[in-house]
């Protein structure tokens, strides 16, 4: 069984100008100790994702339809009492800017060991040392001293491994980690991603990874699922996906990046812009901007379906 | 010799330092308090003692002033210095409780609206509208009068007509707060509404809540001598700052004293409450720390 399954998410936000489908009918599963790469761009239901299997979609977004199940238990049946159980407990979020996620008032050392005290109890002082050790972990550098620092003290760098410290203190079997290293500079990512990779590895964790920045994707993930105007595309095993990616936006995705043997030419882009969310039109969504797009592509939306072992794809024009 | 310079550490953080105004601030309401405290050691004369022999008297470095009367005597004959300690027990007793009342009322409910919107917000907001239409002196005269002019009802009905300005700042502030990312991050890690309103939400909220506090002590302390004057405060022969100012106020052409001591000692106070107010709200932001 895996350790999460999430088959027909269907999230709305109901606004006054329509209703907007952000997710729309997204299928996966993560195993126990696997890293999943959701890969999009802006507004594709990334991060809705995420909140959705969190059960935190702000309003007006409402969860319409699907079943989101972890150990087989379905998550979308829990009572509020029973979801806030597991929300950190065994799923925990990393957000995107370390700037804002700490509380601004309260120490690190305290925070961590406040997070460590409602998953644990025990004494306070027993807390702290958790705390420090759980700094020493993400490789902060004197953690006892910087456990006694306000968040305003740290750097970016340091704030998120604050931040992951925080999210693994009550050892949770799935971490979602939501564009962990968008705001970082790019030394600074380079070691956050190692060191996500090493806890992971060290804690038998899953991972999901929300991310639009496929170099990410290709230094920590398993697989990857390509997500486009709320529904997934293409889902492969994460080598499969940069040498033979079989959908259109894949491969367009993957033109996008710079690359040793187009040097010197100009980078490409993929024509036209994603979709109005709010629109109920048959067919593939990306049709409009795709270069293979047949007749039936615009009249009915083509299903996920396996072209490879594991290799899934929602793209009948696709040559494997 | 620039080496030893360079060579200290960057890390050093440097020492926390009390400013003057903060230290007087202290030091002052140290004083008041103490004196307020201590009063009935401190006052040289009963401060309801009549004496019409020495009605009047000036303080004690002018003309006709009395060596056992520093601050001068009032219209009854009764010793200024003795009732101004006495009556900083009542202004400051009353000030402190009505505030810290009022901060109850309107903190929670403004946190209530703040956090959970909705309803809760529109029902919280109307109440503190209808508070704002009616004039809180009207309010206070009319729940004084119907419950009878005592110190416990000029307290509550301080607190209860004066919430709304609490109310109305923390729940603008926690409107923002609730929307920060790491409100976000303690509720994906499971932590009860409850929780994250009083450790996420309030600790961020905390300063403008001390601005106000300062800001409404002072008021309070006018407050209080306002429903006095009007007969609706603490009752004479109970001596008042307020209730000294305004019965002085009569008197101020010919015997200034009367009036300008009380009115030196609510300044002093109000003064005192706000620069220490002013420390409290540098100190406790962390932000503002180093």
């Amino acid at each position: 069984m895996a350790l999460l399954s999430v088959e027909g998410l269907r999230t709305q936000f109901a606004t006054g100008a329509g209703t907007v489908r952000a997710v729309d009918g997204v299928s996966f599963a993560i195993e126990r100790g696997e890293v999943l790469g959701l890969v999009g761009e802006s507004g594709c239901g990334k991060s809705v994702t995420s909140l959705s299997i969190m059960r935190l979609v702000p309003p007006p977004g409402q969860i319409v339809a699907g079943r989101i199940r972890l150990e087989g238990e379905d998550l979308l049946d829990k009572d509020a009492e029973a979801m806030r159980r597991v929300r950190g407990a065994r799923i925990a979020m990393v957000f995107q800017e370390p700037m804002t996620s700490l509380n601004p008032v309260f120490t690190i050392g305290d925070q961590i060991a406040a997070a460590v005290l409602a998953h644990e109890g025990g004494r306070r002082r027993a807390a702290w040392d958790r705390a420090v050790e759980m700094l020493d972990q993400v490789q902060v550098p004197s953690p006892g001293e910087r456990a006694r620092d306000y968040p305003h003290q740290l750097s970016g760098g340091l704030r998120q491994r604050a931040m992951i410290a925080l999210a693994l203190a009550p050892g949770p079997q799935l971490l979602i980690a939501d564009e962990p290293t968008t705001a970082l500079d790019v030394t600074i990512q380079a070691q956050i991603l190692d060191l996500l990779r090493r806890l992971q590895a060290e804690r038998g964790m899953a991972v999901l990874l929300i991310t639009h920045d496929l170099g990410v994707v290709a230094e920590l993930c398993h697989r990857v699922a390509i997500i486009y105007a709320g529904r997934i595309v293409e889902m492969a095993p994460v080598a499969r996906i940069f040498e033979e990616p079989l959908h259109p936006y894949t491969r367009g995705l993957l033109r996008c990046l710079p690359h040793p043997s187009r040097f010197g030419q100009p980078l490409s882009s993929i024509e036209g812009a994603p979709p109005d969310l709010r629109g109920a039109d048959a067919g593939c969504p990306f049709a409009p901007r795709c270069p293979l797009a047949i007749e039936s592509c615009r009249r009915h939306e083509p299903a996920l379906a396996e072209r490879r072992p594991g290799h899934f794809v929602a793209c009948p024009v696709a040559v494997v | 010799m620039s080496v030893t310079a360079t060579m200290l550490p960057v890390v050093a953080r440097p020492r926390r330092r009390v400013s003057f105004r903060a230290a007087f601030g202290l030091g002052a309401l140290l004083l008041i308090g103490g004196s307020a405290v201590f009063a009935p050691q401190l006052a040289p004369w009963d401060p309801a003692r009549q004496m019409l022999t020495k009605r009047l008297r000036p303080p004690m470095w002018q003309a006709r002033g009395l060596r056992e009367h520093p601050l001068g005597t009032d219209h009854l004959g009764r010793d200024i210095l003795s009732r101004i300690l006495h009556g900083g027990r009542i202004s400051l007793g009353v000030g402190l409780t009505a505030v810290t009342l009022s901060a109850l009322i309107g903190v929670t409910l403004g946190l209530l609206a703040g956090f959970f919107g909705g309803r809760a917000d529109a029902l919280i907001m109307r109440i503190v509208d209808v508070f704002l239409a009616i004039p809180y002196i009207l309010l206070a005269m009319g729940v004084v009068f119907a419950l009878g002019p005592s110190l416990l009802n000029v307290i509550l009905v301080m607190g209860a007509t004066r919430w709304v300005q609490f109310a109305r700042i923390v729940r603008a502030d926690v409107l923002s707060i609730r929307e920060r990312e790491f409100v976000a991050g303690a509720r994906a890690r499971g932590n009860r509404p409850l929780r994250l309103l009083l450790r996420h939400v309030l600790p961020n909220a905390l300063t403008p809540i001390i601005v106000v506090a300062t800001l409404e002590l002072a008021f309070m302390i006018i407050y209080e001598s306002a429903l006095s004057f009007l007969g609706l405060g603490v009752q004479p022969p109970t001596p008042t700052w307020g209730w000294m100012l305004a019965d002085g106020r009569n008197y101020v052409a010919t015997a200034w004293w009367l009036a300008t001591f009380p009115g030196l000692a609510i300044m002093l106070t109000v003064l005192a409450v706000n620069l220490l107010g002013d420390w409290l709200r540098d100190t406790l932001d962390p932000r503002l720390k180093v």
